[in-house]
């Protein structure tokens, strides 16, 4: 291994230095400082409307930043030259919110299009790579359907097998379990979960599903609505149990109610009074 | 002692009175308090409340109200704000429980500074946000012309990355499913030109000149700009409605963050098409409307058959053919930039792409009438 190399894996995969994002003069985050760590999930939390989503767009390079810089293994994003942008590019897989699946082609043409592009392979060969890639997500046997012809859950499916296509070192899902019904919500954690695991694959999610947040974050960032700015960053089981700040925490249990812990508390069917 | 009722004919479902009592007044409310009872001004209430002079003190009894909805909640709402204002401490301990409860609730987060609704910006404001908004909107204009210059030059040398498959496809859009509208119209405009003109020469019993009068008028001008207008109206703002939702489906983003260019992907195969489409479908809005000409030139006027077709022949040189042609490039160059370009500025909601749709027809009818008098001036100073 080179030493460039061995430098290279101490970075974090992810170096958000100072990031202010803004339209026009209106400010949504200012002085975002964050690392992801590799092979890690790492989720962007907080309440609606915080700019969650945009800074998923600032990380993926649709947004400039107005100020601030991200690097990708201690490389600086928008310091790099085109070319050498569209290849940090080519190592992300984006899953958007809506699937965004190009809604004239097919899911096996959607998830083997940058296969054609990027790669040398033959028209067959992408066409088993992305039969595994769909199978992966469940979806084996839909090759030639069209995005219209699926369900919601199911694009959205598709939409992460498209990501995996070219075997991302980082996945950025927006808002993955949104509009998915609370067992194929979970069962896309667990897909998220083993994606970490066999292919050492770095997971941005942006999320407000509590359930799902404490089920795979490893990291999280709480971008606060109010403050226009992030509150805090760890592991979300960690915050809840030691942070101290009332946003935070009430953020991670409903507002205070300990739904989460709810259950648990009343197995016996008494309620705190012991009026029952 | 003052008292105040409500002036509500005799028929009103509801009826409220203010009722002195020791240290203030009552408000007494019976009846149904719906919004389609017609319910009265809280400024009738707020009128009786100034005239009270035995206390600060407001109290409610709603015992015999009957029915509610939100009219009630606003007129409640209303009166308490008159009597804050006129210095009444509130008991609302009359009130129907859902009531107070919804006040509560309505009260709970307080009303934000939205910065909306206020006054109108002043006159010289506006007219400095929209000058501003007319500069942007040059500079994106001429951003995605210079873009289109790009991907044009890659498809040139054959570096341009896009289907094969949607080119074909936008051919087929653009060019056969048009010809059943193109016939209609040119074969119409054939039709209409004829007419016009046998009126006139008719008067110098000039009828055969309607076959040169058709024919070059289809050939240097109606052909191309009536295949334009059409395709500005059904490509044009086909092109800017289906790039506009891709906008809204993050399908656009999709592509970049994929390091694929959108503008080669999704708008090169568009302007292709149309582009190498306008030309053919400008020579045959130019037979068919020959076409038009000739059957009101044989089968009202009476021009033989024959005559009618050697007019026509020595009448249009390969010239006039050309003069259209070349028109026909140009327009279709510019209809699909004016579809592409209001597609891929759409914004990400079914309004804009409503907006982008609309914008991109207009903008592409201004384009095809004002470069065609360009042309027209051009074709005049050079001879052609």
């Amino acid at each position: 291994m080179t030493p460039s190399a061995s430098s290279g894996e101490a970075e974090p995969r992810i170096r958000v230095v100072g990031l202010t994002m803004a339209y026009g003069d209106f400010v949504i985050q200012h002085d975002l400082t964050f690392d992801v760590t590799r092979g890690e999930v790492f989720i962007i939390m907080g309440g609606s409307g915080c700019g969650k989503s945009t800074l998923l767009r600032h990380l993926i390079g649709l947004i400039r930043p107005s100020k601030g810089e991200v690097f990708f293994d201690g490389a600086s994003f928008w310091g790099a030259d085109d070319e050498r942008r569209q290849l940090m590019l080519r190592r992300f897989g984006v899953l958007y919110q809506s699937g965004a699946l190009w809604s004239s082609m097919t899911l096996a043409e959607n998830v083997g299009l940058p296969l054609g592009e990027f790669t040398d392979l033959s028209p067959s060969q992408i066409r088993e790579i992305a039969s595994l890639k769909l199978s992966l997500v469940g979806l084996g046997g839909f090759e030639d359907f069209y995005p219209s012809e699926i369900s919601g859950g199911m694009q959205k499916r598709a939409g992460l097998a498209r990501a995996m296509a070219l075997d991302p070192d980082i996945l950025f899902l927006d808002e993955p379990s949104a509009g998915l019904d609370p067992v194929s919500s979970r069962l896309l954690d667990d897909l998220i979960l083993q994606l970490r695991d066999s292919l050492k694959c770095t997971v941005v999610v942006v999320t407000h599903e509590l359930a799902s947040i404490f089920t795979i974050a490893d990291d999280s960032v709480y971008l606060d609505a109010e403050t226009r700015t992030m509150l805090v960053q760890g592991n979300p089981r960690t915050l809840l149990a030691e942070s101290k700040n009332p946003k935070i925490h009430a953020f991670l249990t409903r507002g205070g109610q300990e739904s989460e812990r709810a259950p648990a508390g009343n197995r016996s069917g008494v309620l705190p009074g012991g009026t029952a | 002692m003052t008292s105040a009722t409500s002036t509500a004919p005799l028929n009103a479902s509801w009826h409220w009175n203010l009722d002195p009592s020791a240290d203030g007044v009552i408000l007494r409310l019976s009846g149904s308090w719906r919004m389609q009872n017609d319910l009265p001004a809280a400024s009738e209430v707020e009128h009786g409340l100034g005239a009270v002079s035995t206390g600060r003190r407001l109290r409610f009894d709603a015992r015999e109200v009957t029915a509610w909805d939100s009219g009630f909640l606003v007129f409640i709402l209303n009166v308490l704000d008159a009597a804050k204002t006129l210095g009444f401490t509130v008991d609302r301990g009359g009130l129907p429980e859902g009531v107070r409860k919804l006040l509560d609730l309505a009260a709970a987060v307080p009303e934000r500074d939205t910065k909306r609704g206020g006054a109108p910006d002043p006159f010289v404001t506006r007219l400095g946000k929209s000058s501003l908004s007319v500069l942007a909107g040059a500079r994106a204009m001429i951003t995605f012309l210079g873009e289109a210059t790009v991907a044009l030059a890659h498809a040139a040398v054959g570096r341009a990355r896009f289907r094969r498959v949607d080119l074909m496809l936008n051919i087929q859009e653009a060019g056969a499913s048009a010809l059943g509208i193109v016939s209609l119209i040119s074969f119409l405009i054939g039709l209409i030109l004829a007419f016009v003109g046998a009126i006139q020469l008719r008067q110098f019993g000039a009828q055969i000149y309607i076959a040169d009068l058709v024919a070059i008028g289809m050939a240097r001008e109606m052909g191309a700009m009536m295949a334009a207008i059409i395709m500005a109206g059904r490509t044009g703002a086909a092109y800017a409605a289906q790039l506009g939702t891709m906008r809204v489906n993050e399908e656009i983003d999709a592509l970049s963050t994929m390091g694929i260019s959108p503008f080669e992907f999704l708008v090169l195969p568009r302007m292709l098409g149309l582009i190498l489409m306008m030309p053919l479908l400008t020579i045959y809005a130019n037979l068919v409307g020959i076409l038009g000409g000739a059957v009101v030139g044989v089968g009202m006027l009476k021009v033989g058959l024959i005559p009618y077709w050697n007019h026509t022949l020595n009448a249009v040189t390969l010239a006039d053919f050309a003069a259209g042609l070349i028109k026909s490039v140009i327009f279709g160059v510019l209809i699909a930039i004016a579809g592409c370009m209001r597609g891929m500025q759409s914004g990400r909601s079914s309004a804009a792409v409503g907006l982008a749709a609309t914008s991109a027809v207009v903008t592409g009818i201004v384009f095809i009438i004002v470069s065609d008098a360009i042309l027209t001036v051009v074709y005049d100073a050079i001879g052609f």
